[in-house]
């Protein structure tokens, strides 16, 4: 329906993520954990940190990943 | 496909398989081939009543493995098309007494002195001992995989099983496509899956109403006659001899010409 747009496309988007952490036997929950942790490492470092760390699973050339993504200002 | 011992699997239960196997192997069989497909689904034995064949049984796969039986004394001949055969699995016995090593033991006998072309293997659902015994002596896979997320994680699983098993030729059967749901966006595509999967697709299965009818009937849907799934299934048997066969357009709707021909054309 038009409204909810493609379901598939939800679908595929959760398959992604599940099979990232599948394929590199994490356990859920465990990239969250480390965002937290790393918050707490960069406010040490960068006490004027705020907001738009980003920590996630990309897939790269067969290879699992881990990118964190950290604006400084 | 190089591959001449070839397990069926899924990861997933209800997908497919046993339908794929029995399909594949009569169409395998119609190509010429010389085929047996084994049931290795010990306790749940299904490959004889979907193939029809279930009123023949009298030795069962634990029988040959322990030596109550040969091979050639197990083996059910198919009687509707030439060179194909069924082992069946047992339906009573310790499922513990099924040995790998023995096993592919058995598959290279067949292949080697029976003068088998092509053996398929039938797979329990999981990824524990019966899949990992079923898995050992293949040396290809074909991966069922229904196109709806359950599925699509369980078929990963099991590729990456197969892979640390060193099973390398490995395609996909999707199986249960329903073109008008994918139209919509509504079902994952063909394509999609591949992405997610990363691995080639073999067979292009549509849902298809006889295949539940064939399955009443214990009558392999390639070797009734034909409709959609029928047609995908023997295409699938040439694509693994190696003939180039292109896929059926599933995607789009099948419009007034494809109800008439499901309507006037069908098995």
């Amino acid at each position: 329906m038009w409204w909810r747009g493609k379901s598939k496309d939800k679908a595929k988007e959760r398959l992604k993520l599940v099979l990232a952490y599948d394929r590199a036997s994490l356990p859920p929950g465990l990239v969250e954990a480390l965002k937290q942790d790393l918050l707490e490492v960069l406010k040490r470092y960068f006490p004027a940190h705020e907001e738009g760390l980003s920590v996630a699973l990309e897939e790269r050339g067969g290879r699992m990943v881990l990118v964190a993504d950290i604006p400084l200002r | 496909m190089k591959a001449r011992a070839i397990v069926v699997t899924s990861g997933k239960g209800g997908v497919g398989k046993t339908t794929t196997t029995a399909n594949l192997g009569a169409g395998l069989a119609k190509l010429g081939e010389k085929v047996a497909v084994i049931d290795v689904d010990v306790g749940l034995r299904n490959l004889d009543v979907v193939m029809g064949l279930e009123g023949r049984v009298v030795f069962d796969l634990i029988d040959v493995l322990e030596g109550r039986a040969r091979a050639r004394q197990a083996l059910i001949r198919d009687k509707r098309v030439e060179n194909l055969y069924l082992l069946p699995a047992s339906q009573t016995k310790d499922k513990e007494a099924l040995d790998p090593e023995r096993f592919r033991a058995l598959v290279q006998h067949l292949l080697t002195e029976e003068g088998f072309d092509r053996v398929l293997i039938d797979s329990p659902a999981g990824i524990e001992k019966g899949f990992q015994t079923a898995a050992t002596p293949a040396e290809g896979a074909l991966v069922v995989v229904n196109p709806e997320v359950s599925s699509v994680r369980d078929a990963d699983r099991i590729i990456g099983l197969l892979e640390a098993r060193e099973i390398r030729e490995n395609l996909l059967v999707i199986n249960r496509l329903r073109p008008r749901m994918v139209a919509k966006g509504d079902m994952l595509s063909v394509e999609d899956v591949v992405e997610i999967l990363g691995l080639k697709p073999i067979g292009i299965i549509p849902e298809d109403e006889g295949v539940l009818i064939s399955t009443n009937q214990g009558e392999p849907l390639v070797l009734k006659g034909m409709g959609p799934a029928a047609q995908a299934f023997l295409d699938m048997a040439r694509r693994i001899r190696g003939e180039e066969v292109p896929f059926k357009n599933l995607e789009a709707s099948p419009g007034f010409l494809g109800v008439l021909r499901r309507l006037f054309g069908g098995g």
